[in-house]
């Protein structure tokens, strides 16, 4: 395959499983605002280097639109809305994982292989893209990566086993480090207090 | 280059501005002294809130309080950690050594455990006991009376026990137990491992109109911006400064030398203003060195002139060795009944409430030295990594693993707060071969010289990991707890952590009656040197199973008012 072809195949490639090439840094022509804007962030007691590093982060771009919306997806089959408490689109989860997959490159790789191994999934089963299946098509694969396979029945998933389970880790960590999570949590700490040991009713069950 | 001279005479410079350098400060300044205080880093005050991190919350990072610019974490007040951008350190092959340096006024005071342990009788003088390293030069009764000082200057929590190697202090009332701390207690009873209040830095009540009092937050690490716990800046430096003291600080100014006259007499230091890249040269009467054990050690190696022609105060050659750091292992303990937790504040004070002191007898086990526990968990604020893998946790309890939706929040919620982390520190022996020395290839950003780590464990340490990761598995199934991961095997000595994993490294400079096998003497004052005095931890013959900030703080109390003592007899 000569160069011009490399080049076919990969934009085919990217119409098919949607993942373009607008990778590039400096690419990315959206004005979408992230969870914590660029300006805001030095507002954690940064110093100088930390804050430039920072805004160098917010100004990258790693994931695509379309990547986006499909961890969108994934994140609210795994944190869905209950009665008390907001999904993990409403505590802005995806946009951590955008930030995070930049800021700690490990997590680069996996994202955007697991992410093309769903599609892959989902086109072979439906015919569509994972984030444009149906709800119960969606529920069907994830069904088959969001639990252990101790009997190793079904080895043909164990790779999206372990792309569920970084996608599992990365929102749980998101939302309940968000407020929303944290209210959801319950944690009721990080605030002026007085401690005078163990409630009572706490202590008399212990 | 040219080297530029500050036409200002000081008494003394102190290099440093850490636990050891902030306390000479405070003492010198006190008795008039006119002070240059050289700190390597900026300056940093915890009240200050464009720095602040204290009652953030994780969301406020848009990593979440993850490590990737700061080894502890966002969240965490040092500047600085394994590594420092364009000063490196290497090590001897086939050897490790990890060296946390914090570059910020108050250095590694700022966010420390503010475990605030007495060294004990037997600490200084254990050759006596089991024949291995050496006996210092002082004893116990040399050093309480500054420990006394220090406990009524700076405040401590903790309880009268009256145990031998554990000496009673002046104390603040401490904080009852959290419950995991709970069912330590009923745990550690069982195997017969006695449980006292935790010692820390911590102001449970008022102590003077400058500091605030504790509220309760479990955030030392992020520096009190009232003042609550003990930092070198908020309980030292200021002080001094606002008490009338004639301290100049000389921030982001690294010091390269310790310049000395035709006679060998220490003149001032030499250093690099990291601003504008250029040497200057600062004089007086006396230089003390605070500026780590290593970091100091380092300065004086690189101090060679005719007269020092090994490096400042080593013409016995220890300058370096007897490098050694605590030893540290770690447990990580699931306790089920902690699951389903009922929700309230536990945050408490930093560290924990309660610890356990050495409480084995060495004679009957095949290491020699002790080490105390320390205890965390509880239903600590989220942060980058919070419940991952939370479904596995089912393995231990019959449940299923893996999952989504309601399940995955019931697991968070269930298995919140059932994790219980026990980890051993204890005391290494201190061995001549185990040192920090020039690197004879390398430089720092600066042109300085920077430090070669060659540091190997021996089995006492080795062993000594192995007594601690089997003690917290036995206590955790008291607890009806179940340890988690595989107890870790010689292939990983034991669990044992690597050399300077602990930052305890002390010992680089250490004191002795003998100049051919001690750097200074019983004031921490070179032997080859008189005008040169070393208050970090380089003076220490051994570390002992405690923590060593409060006998810095001790000895460089000790040491300082010797300086002013010396300087009226006209000695130096």
């Amino acid at each position: 395959m000569d160069r011009r072809d490399t080049i076919k195949s990969l934009l085919l490639g990217s119409i098919a499983g949607g993942v373009g090439l607008s990778t590039v840094p400096g690419c990315k022509t959206d004005d979408k605002t992230p969870a914590i804007s660029p300006e805001k962030v030095g507002l954690y007691g940064r110093n100088e280097a930390e804050l430039a590093h920072d805004q160098k982060i917010f100004a990258e771009t790693y994931l695509t639109e379309y990547e986006l919306t499909t961890v969108a997806v994934l994140c609210d089959i795994i944190l869905p809305k209950t009665e008390k408490f907001g999904s993990a689109s409403d505590a802005k989860v995806a946009d951590f994982i955008e930030f995070i997959v930049k800021d700690i490159p490990n997590h680069q790789l996996p994202i955007r292989g697991g992410l093309m191994w769903l599609d892959h999934e989902s086109f072979s089963r439906f015919g569509k893209s994972f984030a444009e299946a149906s709800g119960p098509d969606q529920i069907k694969i994830i069904d088959d990566i969001a639990y252990p396979d101790k009997e190793n029945k079904k080895p043909e998933f164990a790779q999206g086993r372990s792309f569920f389970n970084l996608m599992r880790n990365l929102t749980v960590t998101g939302y309940f480090t968000s407020k929303i999570g944290i209210d959801a949590l319950g944690y009721v700490g990080n605030r002026p207090n007085i401690w005078d040991g163990i409630p009572e009713d706490v202590l008399k069950r212990s | 280059m040219q080297i530029k001279e500050t036409p200002k005479q000081y008494d003394v410079i102190i290099v440093g501005s850490g636990a050891g350098g902030g306390m000479a400060t405070n003492i010198l300044a006190k008795n008039g002294l006119k002070v240059a205080l050289v700190e390597a880093g900026p300056f940093f005050d915890p009240k200050d809130p464009k720095t602040q991190t204290q009652l953030k919350w994780p969301w406020e990072s848009p990593r979440r309080g993850a490590s990737t610019n700061r080894a502890f974490g966002d969240f965490d007040m040092s500047y600085g950690d394994w590594k420092v951008d364009g000063e490196p350190y290497t090590t001897k092959e086939g050897t490790k050594f990890m060296w946390w340096r914090s570059r910020m006024l108050g250095g590694r005071t700022n966010h420390w455990g503010r475990i605030s342990l007495r060294f004990g009788p037997i600490d200084f003088k254990h050759k006596d006991v089991d024949g291995l390293g050496d006996n210092w030069p002082i004893g116990y009764e040399d050093i309480k009376p500054y420990y006394d000082k220090l406990d009524k200057m700076i405040g401590v929590f903790g309880s009268k026990e009256g145990r031998y190697n554990d000496p009673d202090g002046f104390f603040l009332p401490p904080p009852k137990p959290r419950l995991h701390e709970l069912y330590y207690i009923k745990g550690a009873r069982k195997s017969g491992v006695p449980i006292i209040p935790n010692r820390l830095s911590i102001l449970t009540k008022k102590l003077n109109n400058d500091r605030g009092v504790c509220f309760y937050c479990h955030q030392c690490n992020r520096s009190c911006s009232v003042y609550a716990d003990f930092s070198s800046g908020s309980c030292l430096i200021f002080p001094a400064q606002q008490n009338g003291g004639q301290v100049d600080l000389y921030t982001n100014c690294m010091v390269r030398s310790v310049t000395t006259d035709a006679e060998g007499k220490a003149t001032g230091v030499s250093y690099i203003n990291k601003e504008d890249r250029k040497e200057y040269q600062l004089n007086a009467k006396v230089v003390v060195l605070g500026a780590s054990a290593c970091s100091s050690a380092r300065i004086l190696l690189n101090s060679k002139s005719a007269q020092h022609p090994n490096g400042l105060g080593n013409s016995s050659d220890v300058v370096g060795r007897y490098l050694h750091d605590s030893t540290g292992a770690g447990r990580t303990i699931f306790v089920p009944a902690l699951m389903n937790r009922k929700m309230y504040n536990e945050d408490g004070t930093g560290g924990a409430h309660i610890y356990s002191p050495w409480w084995g007898d060495n004679k009957k086990l095949d290491f020699p030295r002790g080490y105390h526990i320390e205890i965390s968990g509880g239903m600590s604020m989220p942060a980058y990594g919070f419940s991952y893998d939370v479904t596995e946790m089912n393995k231990y309890i019959g449940g299923e693993l893996g999952g989504y939706g309601d399940k995955l929040r019931d697991d968070v919620q269930r298995f919140y707060g059932a994790i219980v982390g026990m980890a051993g520190r204890g005391e290494a022996i201190a061995r001549y071969e185990n040192r920090c020395e020039i690197d004879p290839n390398t430089v720092d950003q600066f042109g300085i010289p920077v430090l070669r780590f060659d540091y190997k464990w021996s089995d006492y340490e080795r062993l000594q990991a192995k007594h601690m990761v089997a003690t917290f598995d036995e206590i955790g199934q008291n607890m009806g707890g179940i340890p988690l991961g595989d107890v870790p095997g010689k292939d990983k000595d034991y669990g044992l952590l690597a050399p300077g994993q602990i930052i305890h490294e002390v010992g680089t400079t250490r004191m002795g009656d003998d100049p051919k096998t001690s750097v200074c003497n019983k004031y921490a004052q070179l032997h080859d040197c008189k005008n040169v005095f070393i208050v970090d931890a380089g003076p220490f013959v051994s570390q002992a199973d405690k923590n060593c900030t409060w006998t810095i703080l001790a000895l460089s109390m000790r040491t300082s008012e010797y300086i002013v003592d010396q300087l009226k007899k006209q000695n130096l």
